[in-house]
């Protein structure tokens, strides 16, 4: 009857929890072969589990602590498990201190732990205070190559695996893929080339005379052919380059694409190759895709994963194109019809990308001459 | 069982807001943590007792119990959740099986409404009641979650179940529970007013239970003065409940009378409850502590996130909405804790975040309810009339 009464007035307040329940946060860094780690035990837990307080005060003191560092040490590493690739990889203390949680004083165990080799998979169990308590939750951050994953253990789920390679893989392509829409948007030489052979699309060459495109189809087929080959050209030299079949001095390269841009340039000036822009495109294309692997090759290329960041910067430099198309084209063809498109941003802009590649060209060409002096 | 009501705060040190850097402490005498209580006492003997008891015999189910029982008084009493993880531990062995014993059952619907997975509590519950109807606690327990679910005939035919097995101001308080949610406050007021005067021997804590109750009764007919008299009656008998402290903070917060608040909470900062009422009462009387107070809560929330929890809905919704200034978040989070939680306060903050968010057709479920259940509260009343003016 007591009972009863009791748990009806409990009712009352059982939603009026003052705390979280327990939790454990563990950290782990994985670098190769080596592996460190950071796991913070709550000093209530180690109290429940193998006793603290040696004198019964109702405070856990620093020294208390400190005079169990060894038993809280073996304590925790008989209930975590580390295997890269099946093998364990045991852990060692590499030191002891404290940090606060909004729970309260938390045990700080710093360690580390030596696989024999780097993994390409990691299994971590997880078993700690499991046995006495069912709700408690091990929050892991794993953090391998830049990226963190964050999961749980829990009694259900006490046992978990990761493959490396896997884990990073969409982050790594995505971030590859960024740098390649970067690097097309700071390149200007590629995308003053790109635009050097896009400037004419929207007209027509007849008897020395530039006519505008009767229907924005063709415009689109002209730049979708230039685009494609350029594309298709630079992908196989960037490939080529990336995965060490071909390497050409740098310096050859950079002053290539400068030239490249300056006779793409001339070609609007005094046409020699009219409607057949996307072999221009493609031939050129080539020598660009060599400027783009020497930017991959100074992001530096996952060994685990090099397709993968190659195709991901690709696809970076594809989708960093197409918005300069995007933008470019409508507007083009607009304003095809006129004066303005033909003698300004045709004829002016053509000289003036001309000029500015001259000078890259020139300055190319002198820095290869005081480097090699 | 007198601390089955008391979440003694025990804990004496401050808890750091912001989450410093592990360090080494410089001396041996730091005082890094404070026990809820004294390893020595009579208390942590006990526990201790029962956990070599249990250890010395893992299959022993009256062990098993004892100790389950023992933990889960100590999660009421201390607010600490950590020791219903331990009470869950402790009778795994059973609670794994297929067919559980009746004991089993009870405890692990005590255990599952804790963290409010009320559906499987209750089938415990009707599985245990199959098996030994004439267990009072069983019917007990079945008419408070019904109640928080807003199961009013549930809750109803459980108290008629428990009435033949408990006293009859304990049966008077659990029908009154029920009829002060369904339009009879005022008769659920009177009966549950009289049996209380019948029985001054009652022990104090089922005086603050029935004082809490009548005070919030009172509120729902308009009777502020007579609901403030029973709130310091409750609050007089000298028991420390952080319900009746949170149910009368409220009560002065709606009141524009904040200052009152701060003093009487100041020490409760480990209850996120108590918490998030002093940050209310400190914002709204622009009291210094309030941003402390306010970054220790995002603390607290963003640490249960973490970990996957969701216990503290309603809360967490409010200090979107009042502390945070971010309706539509407050309006996610309290439409998700309604369909959990369906008391008048979850009721409630739905229907203010609805209504900061402009987004009417989200308070939909809380103007349901008022209507199924005919609730009256003016101050409720007057909030559905504005969603029903911004609705047009």
């Amino acid at each position: 009857m007591s009972r009863a009464l009791a748990l009806l007035l409990l009712i009352a307040s059982f939603t009026a929890q003052a705390h979280k329940p327990s939790d454990s946060y563990l950290r782990l860094n994985i670098d190769g072969a080596q592996v460190s780690g950071q796991w913070d035990i709550a000093l209530r837990d180690l109290e429940q589990a193998i006793g603290l307080d040696a004198n019964g005060d109702g405070d856990i003191t620093w020294g208390e602590l400190r005079a169990h560092h060894a038993d809280i040490a073996a304590y925790a590493f008989a209930r975590l498990s580390l295997k890269g690739d099946a093998n364990d990889c045991p852990l060692r203390v590499t030191g002891h201190q404290v940090d606060h949680h909004s729970d309260g004083a938390y045990a700080v165990l710093r360690f580390a732990a030596d696989c024999a080799a780097a993994p390409a998979a990691i299994e971590i169990g997880y078993q700690l205070f499991f046995d006495f308590d069912a709700q408690h939750k091990g929050l892991l951050n794993l953090e391998y190559q830049g990226r963190i994953q964050s999961l749980v253990f829990t009694p259900e789920r006490s046992k978990q695996r990761f493959v490396l390679g896997e884990m990073s893989a969409l982050r790594q392509f995505l971030s590859y893929g960024r740098e390649g829409v970067w690097h097309i948007w700071i390149g200007y030489d590629h995308i003053l080339f790109l635009l050097s052979l896009l400037l004419p699309a929207v007209l027509l060459r007849q008897r020395r005379q530039w006519l505008p495109v009767a229907r924005f189809g063709d415009a689109f087929w002209d730049v979708f052919k230039i685009v494609t080959s350029f594309t298709v050209a630079h992908s196989i030299t960037l490939s080529l380059a990336a995965l060490g079949a071909i390497s050409l001095p740098s310096r050859l390269v950079e002053s290539a694409i400068a030239a490249s841009v300056v006779l793409a340039a001339l070609n609007n000036l005094a046409p020699v190759v009219g409607g057949r822009r996307w072999v221009v495109a493609f031939a050129f294309g080539l020598i660009h895709g060599f400027g783009f692997a020497s930017v991959l090759a100074e992001l530096g290329l996952p060994r685990d994963a090099l397709v993968l960041a190659l195709v991901g910067f690709n696809v970076g430099v594809e989708a960093g194109q197409l918005a300069i198309v995007a933008a470019f084209l409508p507007l083009a063809y607009v304003i095809r019809a006129s004066w303005f498109y033909r003698r300004v941003v045709l004829f002016g802009g053509s000289v003036a990308i001309a000029a500015v590649a001259l000078v890259w060209l020139l300055e190319r060409a002198l820095n290869l001459k005081l480097i090699s002096a | 069982m007198r601390r089955l009501l008391i979440p003694v705060l025990v804990f004496g040190c401050a808890v750091r807001v912001a989450q410093a850097a592990p360090y080494t402490p410089q001396s041996d005498d730091a005082v890094l943590e404070r026990l809820p209580f004294k390893a020595s006492a009579a208390e942590g003997r006990e526990l201790r007792q029962l956990r070599r008891a249990l250890a010395g015999q893992p299959q022993n189910l009256e062990r098993a119990l004892a100790l389950a029982r023992r933990y889960f008084d100590l999660a009421g009493a201390e607010g600490d959740p950590r020791y219903v993880g331990y009470a869950e531990a402790a009778i795994r062995p059973w609670s794994q099986g297929a067919e559980p014993p009746t004991e089993i059952l009870v405890m692990r619907a005590l255990l599952r409404q804790y963290r409010h997975e009320f559906d499987a509590a209750l089938a415990d519950l009707a599985r245990a009641a199959e098996r030994d109807p004439g267990n009072g606690e069983i019917w007990s327990w079945r008419s408070a979650i019904a109640l928080v679910q807003a199961d009013y005939a549930g809750a109803r035919a459980a108290c008629d179940k428990l009435a033949p097995l408990a006293s009859t101001l304990l049966a008077t308080a659990c029908s009154a529970a029920v009829d002060g949610l369904t339009g009879k406050s005022a008769q659920a007021y009177a009966e549950l007013s009289a049996a209380l005067a019948r029985r001054p021997d009652a022990d104090a804590e089922l005086k603050l239970w029935i004082q809490t109750r009548l005070a919030e009764m009172a509120l729902r007919q308009g009777r502020d003065e007579l609901a403030e008299r029973h709130f310091k009656a409750g609050l007089a008998l000298g028991v420390t409940d952080g319900f009746i402290l949170a149910a009368y903070a409220d009560f002065l917060l709606d009141h524009g009378r904040p200052a009152e608040v701060v003093p009487m909470l100041r020490g409760w900062e480990r209850s996120d409850i108590l918490l998030l009422r002093l940050a209310l009462a400190e914002q709204a009387a622009r009291l210094p502590g309030a941003a402390a107070h306010i970054a220790m809560l995002k603390q607290r929330f963003d640490a249960s996130a973490l970990r996957g929890d969701k216990l503290h809905l309603q809360e967490e919704a409010r200090f979107h909405l009042y502390l945070l200034g971010d309706a539509p978040g407050a309006l996610r989070l309290a439409a998700e804790n309604y369909r959990v939680q369906r008391e008048p306060r979850d009721a409630r903050i739905l229907l203010e975040a609805a209504l900061a968010a402009k987004d009417y057709a989200a308070a939909q479920p809380a103007l349901d309810w008022m209507r199924r259940s005919g609730y009256e509260d003016p101050a409720y009343a007057r909030l559905a009339r504005e969603l029903q003016a911004g609705a047009k």
